[in-house]
């Protein structure tokens, strides 16, 4: 499973951003999404696509945590939010693990091989295959196992989050830069993803 | 700035390059000690080795800071704010602006503080999914938390009051009452300021509370003495029109 978080501003600035992998079932933590390393920015036209449907869920759901919001089929891109009360938002893509014949090709750095089977596993019920493999964190977006450690990873965070937002030369809307942040966010994302 | 004095002092470098060696590695490397922290990707940290990301969030929960080192604070800030003001209105915006960011950031410990107290007492109750706080959708949650966690976090106790506008023509004006606000304790107002009410700052917190929450909202403090309690002040919180509209659309659809 690959996953791409995002912190955005209550005015949509992204203030942070990671990519990993898991660490999860013997997963080495390096991100190995489905497309090339040259369309990366595909993860972020996915995610902020979902922000319509963050703000229009986060008025009929008063949790901070709102599960998993958004599906991008064409990829398997499955979106989770978590809401800040400040109104900063959390929003995690994960993309599961290509089916097991193509990762071993793609694995290796996702060529030009992972955009033209990007479509054909879709399609030839590569999320449905891979739902049915197994139930493990890694493996399925969906399953309340999943859910329960995004949201385990999100309160994490959040925890962080305060502690940057609490330091008084932080101000609202600024880019979160301090390295010692990512090391915890990423510390998290090995910890529960 | 630096760049000159080293370029001058690379130039007096090579001038005397027939000096001992020496001394000219010494000069360089006095130079460049300068230059070096922007250049080294390495992070500077506290003696100790702890970052703000290694203290605990609810260490200073119970902490209080002294009413003597508060009221000096609060008199430099007004103090600070009364600097080239134009007048009592102007004087009262520059306290608001001052307690507006704050009012943010107490929003997101004060989640943060419940939420990691009801998770650690669920433990015990051996259900995880034991309620989370709720982010405030409507305007009564809101004023709710404002005038209860949110005052218990500021000033150790609720405010005393939390009343909705009685007159048809502004049903989008609240009013929170304190009757002995603690920023007022130690202020003396002159005679000819009596208008003034530097509890303006907590205003601007509750402002920023609201906007946080995704409120636009005005506050304003003002004076309402009465016989018991001369200091009484009311905080007008007047939501925007938006506010009233989702407020409306939000009841139709049942959410509480």
């Amino acid at each position: 499973m690959s996953y791409y978080f995002t912190i955005l501003s209550p005015t949509d600035v992204p203030l942070f951003n990671l990519a990993f992998g898991t660490s999860k079932s013997g997963g080495d933590g390096i991100a190995r999404f489905r497309f090339p390393d040259t369309a990366q920015y595909m993860n972020q036209f996915i995610i902020h696509s979902s922000l319509d449907i963050v703000e229009e869920a986060q008025w009929m759901n008063s949790n901070m945590y709102l599960k998993h919001i958004d599906t991008y089929p064409p990829a398997s891109s499955y979106i989770s939010a978590f809401l800040t009360p400040s109104g900063a938002r959390f929003l995690l893509l994960h993309q599961p693990p290509q089916l097991p014949s193509t990762t071993d090709r793609t694995g290796s750095g996702g060529t030009g091989t992972g955009s033209s089977s990007l479509l054909a596993s879709s399609f030839s019920g590569g999320v449905g295959s891979t739902r049915a493999s197994s139930s493990s964190v890694a493996a399925n977006p969906t399953s309340p196992q999943t859910e329960e450690a995004v949201r385990q990873f999100m309160t994490e965070v959040y925890e962080n989050y305060v502690k940057t937002v609490m330091s008084p030369f932080y101000r609202q809307g600024m880019e979160i830069k301090s390295p010692v942040f990512r090391g915890k966010v990423s510390a998290a994302g090995r910890k529960w993803l | 700035m630096s760049h000159p004095a080293r370029h001058s002092s690379m130039l007096s470098l090579s001038n005397s390059a027939s000096n001992l060696s020496s001394s000219s590695d010494k000069q360089l490397s006095s130079t460049q000690i300068p230059t070096a922290p922007p250049a080294s990707p390495g992070l500077r940290v506290p003696s100790n080795r702890k970052t703000i990301y290694d203290r605990h969030l609810n260490r200073s929960r119970n902490g209080e800071s002294s009413r003597a080192s508060f009221a000096f604070l609060f008199a430099e800030m007004v103090t600070y704010a009364q600097r080239r003001v134009t007048g009592i209105q102007d004087l009262e915006k520059r306290l608001n602006e001052q307690g507006y960011p704050l009012g943010l950031r107490l929003l997101d410990l004060l989640f943060y503080r419940t939420m990691s107290s009801s998770s650690s007492s669920s433990l015990s109750s051996s259900s995880t999914s034991s309620s989370p706080p709720h982010r405030p959708l409507r305007i009564l949650p809101l004023l709710h938390l404002i005038h209860g966690p949110l005052w218990r976090l500021l000033f150790t106790r609720s405010a005393d009051a939390l009343e909705h506008s009685v007159s048809p023509d502004t049903p989008n004006e609240y009013m929170i009452t304190d009757n002995d606000p603690l920023v007022n304790t130690y202020i003396s107002v002159p005679k000819e300021m009596s208008m003034l009410n530097c509890a303006a700052f907590v205003a601007g917190i509750i402002e920023g509370v609201c906007d946080g929450c995704g409120f636009e909202t005005k506050v304003t403090a003002h004076n309402q003495p009465t016989e018991m309690w001369p200091g009484r002040t009311i905080f007008l919180v007047r939501f925007g029109e938006s506010v009233m509209e989702r407020e409306k659309v939000l009841e139709r659809a049942g959410v509480k």
